[in-house]
């Protein structure tokens, strides 16, 4: 039993070294680079749930192996394996979506030039993510941490050929670094306080250390870096724009797993979090309201990607919140179902987005439900799950954070997370109404999708109805009963707050079809009327253009500054010492003209001026 | 076998004999001229590589010793040996100089003369890092100016500043800093002789003496003001960015890659060796200086227009990083520092063996006239990449763990100065990301399409640099051990000879 877990390593290694295999031979027959791809995630798929099985069934409690990494007197990094259950979780979660994501690739990208290199960036992918999530230091998470920065990277630019993709690649970089700089000094923090990055050494060390001034910098540091990878208020700009990648990088990565590995990052650290109260505080106000302000960017939206980025920022907002009231286990449990109704939404949103030749706008699909029944229906029912209908699996976990939240005592939070559940469910089906039953838009050759971009969809789907239950009254809150900590609550389950949540959501649908498809409401003339509002909100409250100011007037003004001084002042001065010395030589040249005279001159002069010295020294010697 | 043979010896003369060789063939001759220096930048790679193979780590302490006396009244030894500092700076020259060769493959002009300054510019590098007399190391040091010069001068291009205006800041920066160090290291041997009793130029021995502490400050401001300026420590970093431009891609690769480590080295191994008490007193000089390289080149990278002077500042900006590893003058920071070295060498000689590509096939190095040549190139845009990304401390690269390292060792010492520099992470990706985004992605331009992709000798420079910044990067210890072996050893001799007082 204890050889299965030895051998994990298996899980990340396969797919790097599919990524290899791939980038150094294979990459001249695609066919057998997409297999070799398939074939790697597979066998972590399986290997993950023979994990699983040791995990949950067995009780194999928590397993931990390392190899030293980087040694030296005073730091010590590992690579290491650490697998307990919040690990078989993630585990399942990554390799199950993943393994969908390359198969319905085969279909997305089927024509694709760079179709070999893709699932190479896949695969590296999905090696990083696994790497990252079986870590069992904060050293070896930091190194996984910005290499499915680099595959997000390489997979939003994957066409760079077309410009917005190019600037979209940048700027996630770029914005995740900003999180990462505080993550770094928050880690470099552990290391210099604690002599460890260990996760099963710090929490000791953590417990019985009493600076909270040192702890609360420490956390809210540490907090950067998943503001940054989550994409949390204000790091979140980078993952609307991340919509550029093709549509199952967006499922795999910007919805279902690479987002979440901020709020993973929360929970496998929980135990420095929690120590600081006021910690906690930030990271609920920042989730909820960042839930909040991304789904009220989403009402407006018209691009079907651009929808569900928003919606995606907003239900990490969620988690995050989930997490800052002590809701730990609610938070992983709504990581887990909101990956795999999210990542069904994406790829959905994907199938259409193919069969419309590249057509992203929802007012210019419409009627889709005739032509495409396997996506429109599976994608309501990923909507029905996200809006929190019952018994769906978005309904169990959505609840569970709801609950967490109001037995917190933060009123105010449950309000906003009730409200943002309504509007999750009216913006839901504004798309659905307006995309898939509206009045048809469309070319007529609009067909569905093949069979291995369905079947995984619908695999998705029937997780999207069931994974819930693992959490559920149903099944005894087995969920809580591994991914938990040490001293949380679990509160009694509150029939009010259930009730009061599903009539949010059936109401936020009931009035996107009233608007939308009755059009009981006129929504143009209500655009017009609200015409300031709207144009905040469309324009994304003007973040994006808020920083490129700043960027431009600050950072390349400085940029400006330095350089100007760098020409003039450090170059103008050697430039300068440099003239001088030739203008000396150039003048003083003169006095050497050969001339006896001239030189009797000096030397009558030099003798003339030691003479009076001495004779001052003399004078004063005496007196 | 190998062991009885004078295995340093024959690494550091097997460039000159190549030299030689090439002298004496005809000028005509390209491909013959080509082939020896390949050949004997091989051995002595194969050479470096078979003396890290062969050392032995338990033991520590300098190895594959050679020592013939040469001019006894000033105590001068012909004395070569490496330990864990020196074994993978001398490996870092020798994968230059052999990627150097492979990226001056084009050569059509003098190409006799222009291969045999380069092999005796790469044994003048490789002399200061095997050799343990203190006259030898100068005597190297001053061994590189020549062909610097005349390759800068003969070779290189005229762009924003003319060649010869380059070639003479380099020179002229160079000399200035050797004529500090002279003073320095003369009036080192004159105390040392004097406290002694007899006349030794070797290190170890200088390292011996116990020197009051104000004469200690003294020399020890002299060597950072040498070897500061060849580590381009601000505000003396003048020469680093015209001097790159102007120099050919081979001397940049050089210069940039290793050369410029003998500042760095010499710091740690002469410097803090024999100075301890003054090397801990001018430390937070340095570390306060390090701000300006860091930052200040990093924000002046942003501005720059020439793929050069943006490759250029950043190794200003990254000799920062070194600085403040040396100047936290803890185990950590200096294993950090000697990693960042070896790291920036490789990464910094890529970028230029690439932007030299480049440059002899578009003749423009303006990032504004580029742009998606990710379309035309995909190798040569893998190699910008693969250096872009070590440049900015990506994990999986060698130069993260040299940034990871020096933070650790810093930070617990200048808290404030380290974080100041830590933001060189955000700014160094803002204008890597930047700069390769401009050049190799977006919309094809048809301009360039007939340009060709790397091929045959042209990817000798990215197999040999790539796989050293990968290699290290993912199995850092094949790297480390080595530095931690060596820094480990000097910093407890420091430790022994001042009783614990200073460390």
């Amino acid at each position: 039993m204890q050889n299965i877990l030895a051998s994990s390593w298996v899980i990340p290694f396969l797919p790097f070294l599919a990524f290899a295999l791939i980038g150094l031979l294979l990459h001249r027959w695609p066919k057998i680079s997409a297999a070799i791809s398939i074939l790697a995630i597979s066998a972590s798929l399986l290997y993950s749930v023979l994990v699983a099985v040791m995990v949950f069934a067995k009780g194999a409690g928590v397993f931990e192996i390392a190899v030293r990494w980087l040694n030296m007197p005073g730091l010590q990094v590992d690579m290491g394996l650490l697998v307990d259950p919040l690990t078989a979780v993630m585990l399942l979660v990554v390799t199950i979506v993943a393994l969908l994501v390359q198969i319905y690739s085969i279909g997305y990208m089927h024509d694709d030039p760079g179709f070999a290199s893709y699932f190479a960036y896949q695969s590296i992918f999905a090696g990083s993510m696994l790497g990252l999530v079986v870590s069992n230091n904060f050293g070896q998470i930091f190194v996984f941490w910005e290499l499915v920065g680099l595959s997000s990277y390489l997979l939003i630019g994957f066409w760079f050929g077309r410009h917005s993709a190019r600037e979209a690649a940048k700027k996630a970089f770029i914005t995740n670094r900003v999180g990462d700089f505080g993550f770094l000094l928050g880690i470099l923090f552990l290391q210099i306080i604690f002599g460890t990055l260990n996760f099963s050494e710090l929490p000791g060390a953590v417990a019985s250390y009493s600076n909270t001034a040192v702890l609360i910098t420490v956390s809210l540091l540490l907090l950067l870096g998943p503001v940054g990878k989550s994409a949390q208020f204000p790091l979140h700009v980078w993952l609307p724009d991340a919509m550029e990648g093709p549509t199952p990088v967006s499922a795999l990565i910007h919805a279902a797993t690479m987002v979440a590995a901020g709020v993973y990052l929360i929970a496998r650290a929980f135990f420095i979090f929690n120590t600081s109260p006021e910690t906690m505080l930030v990271i609920a106000v920042l989730g909820g309201f960042t839930a909040l302000f991304a789904a009220s960017i989403a009402l407006v939206q018209n691009d079907i990607k651009r929808i569900l980025a928003y919606s995606t920022l907003s239900q990490l907002g969620y988690m995050v919140m989930a997490m800052g009231v002590g809701a730990m286990t609610a938070g992983m449990f709504h990581l887990m179902t909101h990956a795999f109704f999210k990542s069904l939404l994406f790829l959905g949103a994907g199938s259409v987005i193919h069969a419309l030749a590249n057509e992203q706008d929802i007012w210019k699909m419409g009627g889709l439900h005739k032509k495409m029944p396997i996506t429109t229906w599976t994608f309501v029912i990923g909507a029905l799950a996200l809006s929190g209908i019952p018994p769906l699996s978005g309904f169990w976990s959505k609840d569970e954070i709801l609950l967490g939240t109001f037995a917190s005592g933060h009123m105010g939070l449950y309000i906003l997370g009730s409200l943002v559940a309504f509007m999750t469910a009216f913006y839901m089906f504004r798309l659905i109404f307006v995309a898939f039953f509206g009045e048809n838009q469309t070319a007529e050759h609009a067909h569905e999708s093949p069979a291995v971009m369905t079947v995984p969809l619908i695999i998705l789907a029937v997780l999207a109805v069931f994974a819930g239950f693992v959490g559920s009254p149903l099944m005894n809150y087995a969920f809580a009963h591994y991914i938990t900590y040490p001293g949380a609550i679990h509160h009694t389950p509150s029939i009010t707050i259930m009730l009061i949540s599903s009539v949010l959501a059936v109401s936020g649908i009931f009035l996107a079809w009233a608007v939308y498809q009755k059009k009981w409401l006129d929504y143009e003339e209500l655009k017009v009327k609200m015409g300031g509002l709207y144009k905040l909100l469309y324009n994304k409250y003007y973040i994006d253009e808020f920083y490129a100011w700043l960027i431009k007037h600050f950072i390349d003004g400085t940029a400006r500054l330095m350089e100007w001084f760098d020409l003039k002042v450090v170059n103008g001065t050697v430039n300068g010492l440099a003239w001088l010395t030739g203008y000396l030589g150039l003048n003083l040249r003169y006095t050497e003209d050969g001339q006896v005279q001239t030189y009797a001159i000096y030397i009558y002069t030099g003798m003339v001026i030691l003479i009076i010295s001495a004779l001052c020294a003399v004078f004063t010697a005496l007196a | 076998m190998m062991s009885n043979l004078p295995i340093l010896s024959l690494t550091l003369f097997i460039p000159i004999l190549g030299a030689i060789v090439i002298m004496c063939l005809p000028a005509n001759r390209h491909k013959a001229i080509k082939y020896v220096a390949a050949v004997s930048t091989l051995f002595s790679l194969l050479l470096s590589l078979w003396s890290m193979l062969n050392y032995d780590l338990t033991i520590g302490g300098m190895q594959f010793v050679e020592r013939i006396p040469w001019i006894a009244d000033l105590g001068v030894n012909y004395a070569l040996g490496v330990d864990g500092i020196s074994l993978p700076l001398l490996l870092l020259t020798n994968l230059i100089g052999f990627s150097a060769v492979y990226a001056s493959w084009q050569t059509a002009a003098r190409v006799k003369e222009f291969f045999a300054l380069l092999l005796i510019l790469i044994t003048g590098v490789m002399g200061t890092f095997v050799t343990t007399d203190l006259f030898i190391f100068f005597l190297f040091y001053e061994v590189v100016v020549i062909p610097i010069y005349l390759l800068v001068i003969m070779f290189g291009s005229s762009k924003r500043v003319t060649k010869e205006y380059a070639g003479m800041k380099l020179t002229i920066y160079l000399l200035i800093g050797s004529a500090f160090l002279l003073v320095g290291l003369i009036a080192l041997f004159i105390k040392a002789q004097g406290i002694l009793g007899f006349p030794s130029m070797d290190i170890a021995t200088l390292a011996q003496v116990d020197y009051p502490a104000g004469f200690q400050i003294f020399a020890y401001a002299l060597m950072v003001f040498g070897f500061g300026t060849l580590l381009s420590m601000f505000p003396f970093h003048a020469w680093s960015p015209d001097g790159y431009a102007g120099a050919p891609t081979a001397v940049s690769m050089i210069h940039a890659g290793v050369l410029k480590k003998i500042g760095g080295y010499g710091l740690i191994r002469i410097g803090l060796f024999i100075l301890p008490v003054g090397a801990k007193f001018i430390a937070p000089v340095i570390a306060v200086l390090a701000i300006g390289n860091v930052v200040y080149a990093a924000f002046i990278c942003l501005s720059q227009k020439d793929l050069k002077y943006i490759v250029g500042y950043s190794s200003v900006s990254h000799m920062g990083y070194v600085l403040i590893g040396i100047a936290a003058l803890n185990i950590i920071s200096i294993n950090g520092a000697v990693m960042m070295m070896f790291a920036h060498g490789v990464m910094a000689a890529l970028f230029f063996a690439m932007i030299g590509n480049l440059y002899e096939k578009s003749h423009t190095r303006n990032v504004s006239d580029f742009g998606g040549l990710a379309h035309q190139m995909p190798r040569l845009a893998f190699g910008f990449m693969l250096a872009g990304l070590a440049s900015l401390g990506l994990p999986g690269t060698v130069n993260f763990i040299g940034e990871f390292t020096i933070f650790v060792g810093a930070f617990g010492v200048y808290r404030v100065i380290s974080i100041i520099a830590i933001t060189g992470i955000i700014l160094t990706a803002v204008y890597i990301l930047r700069t390769l985004g401009d050049i190799l992605f977006g919309p094809r331009l048809e301009k360039w399409d007939h340009l060709q992709d790397l091929k045959g000798p042209e990817m000798v420079p990215l197999v040999v640099l790539g796989s050293a910044i990968l290699i290290g990067g993912i199995l850092p210890f094949t790297v480390m051990d080595f530095i931690n072996s060596g820094v480990g050893q000097l910093l407890s001799h420091i430790a022994s000879i001042q009783m614990g007082g200073i460390f």
